[in-house]
This record gives structure tokens, sequence and C-alpha cells, in this order.
């Protein structure tokens, strides 16, 4: 017996009797064939009290550097913003920690109604008409969005694809689409924005092939794409316009569903969720009507129950697996339902001046940052354009990034990340993430650390953890 | 047979009255949308602190409406949504025996680890040198996980248990690829979770349906003759949706692998083998796990989840990046470039940076609380609950519910209602509903789709045999007072926050969001 079990020896007597076993080993002999038995338990350590786990767990949290142990700018898809108190203790509250999905709507309203919120205020954000519940992750929903552009035009084998789409949603969407046979082609860049007049090229020659541009607002490298452009030119050749977006960026950039987006995903970990060393969050995924019941995952909506009073049901199931099975929209059969409870409270926590707010505020700090470190001797910017809490940076020639990301780590500041990591045309190049939380002053101090990093590895020095990044890269 | 007597708790028949309504039924539901008032507020934002410029940002990019959020204080937001989580039923609260879910207990401390802000504000794309601790602890959950399913190669990325069964067949498309074997199908037994031949269709294959004996494992003659050079796969679930350990499992392998296919193991169940019977053991060659079933994730209303996948040797090369490497120096390393063993053929990144570290921690502490001798301990007990639970039924209503298939079962069981329809009236799902009225979440219903009028119980480990008793004696009765009316059952529930819902309405008008 455990600590997270409670059947007594006497139990375990009278349990056996009704039973009408002599011991558990009659009932695992009678069913498990002999052949495929463990003998000797498994070769794992004895269980330790609860105190004597709490100690490991803590000791294995100190060996790593978190936001809390220095002044990082490091986003690229998840960003270090405030989590509000009322977050932590809404999402520990049994009724939403414990529960499953909500099978028996009864005794589900709680859940059910958080979802029509939830999709309600991703519809608000998006500018499109119609969201589900969400899906696992970012990355993933792009993916899953992608399968909707197939389910859509099942003749269209092909997506294009901008190079500042990340690079996590980029490779999820290539490993996924190899099973159901679509080619993903790249369309170029032009200083640092989905190259408009390439894709114009890429849609003339193959178009009818098509079934969806994708890309990133605000991009991979922070700036910010023409989207209706992008979208209308999408459209003249029948294929679908789809925009993996920053849901804070959202606050003051215009709706994709106002410039002709058709879907629009995105990683939901800036609204209200930890950084958890990437996960778990919440990937939203909302659509305009037309693609209503291509969707994936779960969906609430509003009904009434018999006495006529207001509920919420999951519903538009003949999509799902437990109904369609091999013909399901999606394999996704789960919502990531309370990591999007949190991010419907950080939006209602935020509300609607304070999002917009939130987003005036990076737009500024990030300005400023952008000018103080290309102020910087020999750093420059990697592009020009308006962006709102990103941007990219080029060191000086000559100088390994990695190298001088390490070096500042070593000095408290984690500069952001390591562009060559992913690219080689991007080798040289830093991607720089503002949140709220970090201030003018520590902008300030970034840039003295940078700077002073940047010549200390023009001067022979290392850091004594060695280059940031996976050992193996270096190697490579 | 005192001792049971003794411990059934004093049993009381809930209220069957629709005329007056409870008190939570009486408040009608309001959105947070409308809610609040302009002006009000939760946020305030830090100071402006930079110099202010103008025009950063092109008018034509620039949004012309703000979405339209609440505007609410924080104790507004508070209260509303402290309110909504009263309108749920929840695992702490009472027993939910939800059939192929596990709802165990999740231990308070995982949420007190897991909020250390090494771990919870620990960024994906931190230096690896540079969270060590957060390498370490996944390296030790793949080891004790590989021991688990005595299969030697973990990958932890797969979000959810349909997503591990992506990534397993991503990699057994793979791994026949490379041997220029290019193969249509996948089998999938009758009673498979629906989520098994929706991810056969993405991964691009055509599912065949093998059909399942009378005594509720594989038909194996069945599988013999649909296993050919076309099958790239066998998924199954062992032991199954029936709680039926597959007595032919050895030859099952034998078979599958004769035509050189893989042998997948939906792990959904595997917390009825912890400790006493391992899937590698058995012939799989991939299995995934459900941290949110067997390793207590808590299931959140529906998710976050986390499905992470074990493979033998020979599928190892093909597994997502990136992966974990413990270095001659004993430190870790991440790496998505790895030159040889796991991932040096991999079929790519399955989703962003390295999967729901959040739920590593949880399930890591939960094994090491255990340990070896308590995750079988776990496993023993729950088959111990399940087979407790199926007799005392079986005791009280058996000629009305009687077991679908088998005489005992591994840790969950099916009955089937079909006797109970025609000779009480009552349908699963009547009886489901008045079991909301008794305070008990009900089992799974109508699932697996074999099984007419299915009610799937899987009791788990950590409830008390008093719990069972309750449950059991609360069955009866609703079976009882089916008898003398079943209208009562049929109008079932009378206690919940609502009532039976229009589900059909909701489909067919839907109302996706709060109008604004």
């Amino acid at each position: 017996m455990s600590r997270y079990t409670a059947v007594t020896d006497t139990d375990r007597a009278a349990m056996l009797d009704a039973i009408g076993v002599g011991s558990l080993e009659e009932i695992f002999e009678a069913q498990i064939p002999a052949g495929v038995r463990l003998q000797g338990g498994l070769d794992l350590p004895d269980g330790l009290p609860e105190q004597d786990v709490y100690a490991h767990l803590l000791e294995l949290s100190k060996k790593n550097t978190s936001a809390e142990d220095e002044i990082t700018f490091l986003g690229a898809g998840m960003y270090d913003h405030y989590i509000p108190a009322a977050i932590d203790m809404l999402l520990g509250r049994s009724e939403f920690l414990t529960p499953y999905t909500p099978y028996q709507p009864e005794v589900s309203q709680g859940g059910l109604q958080v979802m029509f919120e939830y999709q309600t205020a991703i519809c608000e954000l998006t500018g499109l008409d119609v969201s589900n519940a969400s899906v696992y992750e970012g990355p993933s929903a792009v993916a899953a969005a992608g399968y909707l552009a197939k389910l859509a035009s099942p003749k269209r084998p092909r997506y294009l694809v901008s190079g500042a789409l990340h690079p996590d949603s980029r490779q999820t969407l290539e490993t996924l689409s190899v099973g159901y046979g679509t080619e993903v082609v790249e369309i170029p860049l032009k200083d640092g924005v989905t190259d408009v007049d390439a894709l114009r090229e890429l849609l003339a020659d193959g178009g009818d092939q098509v079934s969806a541009v994708i890309f990133q607002q605000p991009n991979f490298l922070g700036a910010i794409e023409d989207v209706q452009a992008i979208s209308d030119l999408a459209h003249e050749q029948g294929a679908l316009s789809i925009c993996q977006a920053d849901p804070i960026a959202l606050g003051v950039l215009e709706a994709p569903g106002n410039q002709g987006v058709d879907v629009c995903v995105g990683e939901g970990q800036a609204l209200g969720n930890r950084l958890d060393f990437g996960g778990p969050s919440f990937g939203f995924f909302a659509a305009t009507n037309a693609h209503i019941r291509r969707m994936p995952g779960r969906i609430a909506g509003e009904t009434t129950d018999a006495d006529g009073r207001r509920g919420f049901v999951l519903t538009l199931q003949t999509r799902e697996q437990h109904i369609r099975r091999e013909k399901a929209t999606s394999n996704i059969c789960t919502s990531q339902a309370l990591n999007a409870l949190a991010g419907v409270v950080y939006l209602s926590w935020l509300g609607r001046d304070g999002l917009v707010e939130l987003g005036e505020l990076l737009i500024q700090r990030t300005h400023y940052a952008r000018e103080t470190l290309t102020a910087i001797e020999g750093v420059t910017a990697l592009h020009g354009q308006p962006v709102v809490r990103e941007f990219a940076i080029s060191l000086p020639d000559g100088v390994d990034v990695g190298e001088v990301i390490a070096l500042a780590q070593d000095r408290g500041v984690n500069p952001g990340f390591d562009l060559g990591r992913v690219r080689d045309d991007w080798k040289g190049g830093l991607l720089v993430a503002l949140t709220e939380q970090r201030s003018r002053s520590d902008i300030d101090r970034l840039a003295e650390v940078l700077d002073e990093s940047i010549r200390a590895y023009q001067g022979g020095e290392r850091s004594p953890l060695g280059r940031s990044g996976s050992t193996q890269e270096v190697a490579a | 047979m005192s001792a049971v007597d003794q411990t059934v708790v004093a049993y009381e028949r809930p209220p069957a009255d629709a005329s007056s309504a409870t008190p939570m039924q009486r408040e009608r539901a309001v959105t947070i949308f409308e809610k609040g008032q302009e002006g009000r507020r939760a946020f305030e934002a830090p100071a402006l602190d930079v110099p202010e410029v103008e025009g950063l940002i092109p008018a034509s990019a620039r949004r012309a409406e703000p979405a339209r959020l609440p505007n609410v204080s924080e104790p507004e937001l508070v209260r509303h949504y402290v309110r909504l989580s009263r309108r749920n039923f929840d695992l702490d609260s009472g027993f939910y025996p939800l059939g192929s879910c596990t709802m165990k207990h999740n231990p308070r401390l995982h949420e007190r680890v897991t909020a250390l802000s090494g771990h919870a504000r620990l960024h994906p794309l931190q230096d690896p040198k540079r969270a060590q601790g957060a390498l370490e602890l996944m390296y030790n959950l793949e080891r004790s996980l590989g021991e688990v399913a005595g299969l030697p190669h973990v990958c932890l990325q797969p979000s959810a248990g349909s997503h591990g069964e992506l990534a397993g067949l991503l990699v057994t498309r793979a791994y026949h690829e490379a041997r220029g074997d290019h193969r249509t199908k996948v089998l999938a037994p009758d009673t498979a979770h629906g989520t098994n031949p929706a991810t056969v269709t993405i991964a691009g294959y055509e599912v065949v349906p093998v059909k399942t004996s009378p005594d509720g494992g594989v038909d194996v003659e069945d599988l013999r003759a649909k296993a050919d050079s076309q099958v790239a796969c066998l998924m199954l679930t062992n032991p199954n949706t029936l709680g039926v350990f597959d007595p032919n499992i050895e030859e099952i392998a034998k078979i599958v692998h004769g035509v050189e296919a893989t042998l997948y193991n939906d792990g959904a169940n595997l917390n009825a083998v912890m400790g006493i019977s391992r899937p590698g053991d058995m012939g799989f060659d991939i299995v995934h796990y459900n941290l949110h079933k067997s390793f207590t994730q808590p299931h959140g209303g529906g998710g976050p989840g986390s499905g992470p996948i074990a493979v033998s040797d020979r599928i190892a090369p093909y597994l997502p990046v990136p992966v974990i490497q413990k270095l001659a120096d004993g430190t870790f390393d991440l790496t998505s470039t790895p030159t040889d063993g796991p991932g040096s053929k991999t079929i790519g990144k399955l989703r962003g940076f390295q999967g729901n570290y959040g739920c590593f921690v949880r399930s890591y502490a939960y094994i090491c609380s255990l340990g070896g001798p308590g995750l079988q301990d776990a496993s023993e007990t729950a088959v111990l609950n399940a087979n407790y639970l199926l007799a005392r039924l079986q005791e009280l209503v058996g000629d009305r519910l009687p077991l679908a298939f088998g005489e005992r079962c591994m840790h969950e069981f099916v009955l089937s209602g079909t006797v109970m329809k025609r000779e009480v009236g009552i349908r699963i799902l009547d009886l489901a509903k008045r079991l909301l009225d008794h305070g008990f979440h009900p089992p799974t219903v109508y699932f697996p789709l074999l099984v007419d009028e299915a009610l799937l119980i899987e009791p788990t480990e950590t409830e008390t045999k008093e719990t069972l008793d309750a449950f059991a004696e609360a069955v009866a009765d609703i079976i009882r007072e089916a008898e003398e009316d079943p209208s009562i059952a049929q109008s079932a529930p009378y206690t919940t926050p609502v009532r039976r819902l229009d589900e059909a309405t909701a489909a067919k008008r839907p109302v996706l969001r709060q109008p604004l």
C-alpha cells in the first residue's frame, strides 16, 4: 500500500472473498499468459516519502537557469509575461484541475462555459467566425490548419510557406504532411518579410496545386507582414490564407480575419501560461464559417436544458473520431482546457483597454531596445521592418553569436535567440524579445552586457560553460 | 461476508423532483462578456519609461477596433470563475470511474514542484547547459518509462495519446520506407478507441478492422487472414477496452512480425499492468503512454495531456527530434541532429520545442514517490478494485447488467445494459444521468461500440472499498427505483446545475460564441 492507495489487509481479504479467489495472483494467472509475465518486478528504485521527492525536485529545479535567475530577452515563440496571481489560484482549483473532458454536460457547465468564453475571446482577437476549444500548442495548430486546407482542397498537394514562419511550425507541418503526401515549398524573404513578388510568381506557375499559403504575423523575425496582400494572392488562385499570429500582438495589429485570412492559429502560451520549458500550453485555432465542419478538436456550443435554462455542450461532434473514426477531420480528441482557461482569464484580466495598453507599451520599449542595441559598434538591424515585441539584429562580422550569448549569460543577461541555430543564412543574427517584465533599465543593462560580451569575445574570452546551444550542433 | 456488509454506507435516495429548482439551477448562466463596465480593470500597465515615438506601426497594419474583451475588476473576475468552477464535478469531490480514462488521484505535491520557478519559468530555448536539471529529469523519466514498457528508447514529445499514435505510425512509415517497402494498410481491432482509425488516415494509411473473438481478444484467424505484406502495423490496446488481456498476445506478435509489420500498443490501459507485464516483453515494437492516465497528470477538464512513446532498437533511429543525450562527462544535451542512435534518421519535429515538460515534472515526481514496487502495487490494486466492484455489481444487479465478456477483468470492465433496457425500460444513458443525482460521475457509456448499451467502468487504485460499495449500491438503487418507475431515471438528473441538455439543437443551429 502506498500513500495514494487505501486497501488494507482486512479490505483485501474481504474483497478477494467477494471476488471468489484466494489471491490476486489467481486473477493474473487466469488472464495473462505465463510467457509475458514480468518476473522480479520493475528495475526501478523504491519509492520516497513526499518530503524527499520535494527535495529532489527542488534540487533539479535549481540546476536550471530560469527567467527568475537572469534578465532574459529570449522569446522565439514563448514569452516571459507576468502571470497574474488570480490565474494560479483559479487553475489550482480542483473543479478545474481534476475533471476529465466534459462528457456529462450536466456536471461540467463550468468547464463548458469556459470553453464558450474562450472561443468568444479568440474570435474577437482573430476577427474570425469560429474558434475551437484549443489544440495542443502553436506548431501543432499550424499543422492542423494545413490538414484543414488539405480537406478543403484534396486535389492540391502543395503548401506555400513563408521563410519567416516559425521553424518549429514549418517542421511540424513537414513531418505530419508526409503521411498524406502534401509538399512544402518555401516562399523567400525580402528585407525580413515574405517576398510578395516571389509569392506571386510561385502562384502564377502551378497555383492550382496550392491548397494554402501559410505565414506568420508578426513573423519569426518580429516583422509585420502585409497580411492583406498575401491573402489576396492566395485567394486569386483558390488557396487558403493561413496565418500563425502572436495573440499579444493582435491587441494592436489588425485582426487577420479582417485582412482576408481564412484560418488563424497560434501559440497561446503568452496568454497567462507558464514557460514550463515548452509546455503544456495551448494552440488556438479559428476560421471562417465556411470551414466550421472541417475544424479539428473540441467545440463548445450554447443550448438549453429540459427546463429551458441556458447551458453549454460539446457540439458538432460528427467531425470527431468517436463518431467518424477514420473519416474524422482530425485525430485530436482533446483540448488544452486548463491552459485555455488560463488564456481566457488572462484576456479578461487585461480587458479591452489593457490588451491595447500592453501592446502599445511593447511597441515603445521594443523600438527603444532596437535603437539602443543597434547603437552598439558593429551591431546592425537584420531588417528595418516595423515590429511589435521582437526584432532581429546582426552582430559584428566574425562574432560567434553562441559564444556571445554564453558570455552575456555569465553576466546575468540572456540576450536572446541565436538565429544561426535554425538557418545558415541567419548566422550572426540575434532575435531579441520583450515583455512588459523587461523595463528600460533592463534594456540598458542588456545593451551594456551585449557590448561588453562582444568585446570580450573579440578579446578571446570564452564562457567556462562553453558556447550556447547543443554540443552536437557545434560538432556538426 | 460480514466485513463487506459492515462497510456499506447508509443510503438515502436522492430527490427526483423537477418542480423546485436548486439554488444553482436558479442562477442563470451569464458569461464574462456580459459582465463588467467600461472603465473597470484588473490590469495596470507598467509606466511608459522610454521616450514615446509616434508612427512606429503603419496605420494600415493597426487594428481598427479593439478586441471586445470584458472590462472587469479583479474581484469580479475571481468570483466569476470561482462560481463557474462550482458548476463542475471533479475528481477531488467524488468518484469518477470513467472507463479507459484512469481517473486516479492527482497528488498535490505535483502541483507544488511543477510551480517551482526553476521548472515553471524555464524557457524552452534555454541553453542546454543551463537547463541541466530539466534535461536530467527528462532523461530519468525516459529511463523509468522505458523500464515500465520494457522498451529501451523513449521520446517524451507527443502531446497526448492520439499524438503518440501519430508519432508511432509516422516512425513505422519511416521504418518501412527506409527498407524500400511501401505499405498501405494498418490493422486495428473493432474495439479500438476512435482516435486509432482517425490517426491511421492522417498518417496516410487505410485502416482495416480486425474482429474480436468471443473471449474478448483479437480474432486470431481473422488477423491471420488480413495480415499480408501490405500491412504496416497492427495497433492494439492490451489490455483492451473490454478490460481483457489478450490471451493470444504471443501468437498475435508472431503473426504481425511474420509479415514484417510493427506491433503498436495503445497504452491507454497501462495502468493494469505496470510491473506485472511489459508491452516490450509481449512483442510490441512501439507503445504510447498516457501520462495523464497511468502517471496521474491531472486531466484539467480535457487537457493538457502527454503521450510519450517507447520503441525498440530497430525503430529508434526514426524518433522525433530533439533528443536528450547523456554525454561522457555526465552532463546532458538536447540535440536535433544526433549523428547516431535515437533520432539519427528522424521523422523530424512533431511539435514545438521538446514536449509538455510540466507534465513530465508531475509524472516524474509520481514515479519517485511510488518507485518500482509502488507502481506495481498501483496496478495490482487497480485490478483488485475493478474485480471487486465487478463482483459487487454482479452480486447486486448481475441479472440486469451482465459482464459483456469473460468472467473477470483487468483494471476495467464492460457491462451490457441490453437486458436492463428490455426488462426495466431504462437505457444506459438514463442510468448514467441518474448516477449524477447520487453524486457519482458516471462510467464511460456507449463505448466500446462493439457492446450494445455498453457501460465501461474503471475504478482505479486510489479509491477505497467503501467508495466502491457505495457506488455499487447506487447502481442497484437506480435499477430498483426504475423497476417501480422508469420515468424517474429517464428524466434524470434533477439536482445538477442544469438538467438534460438539448444537444441536437446545439448541433443543428450552432451558437459557438457570445454575440457582442
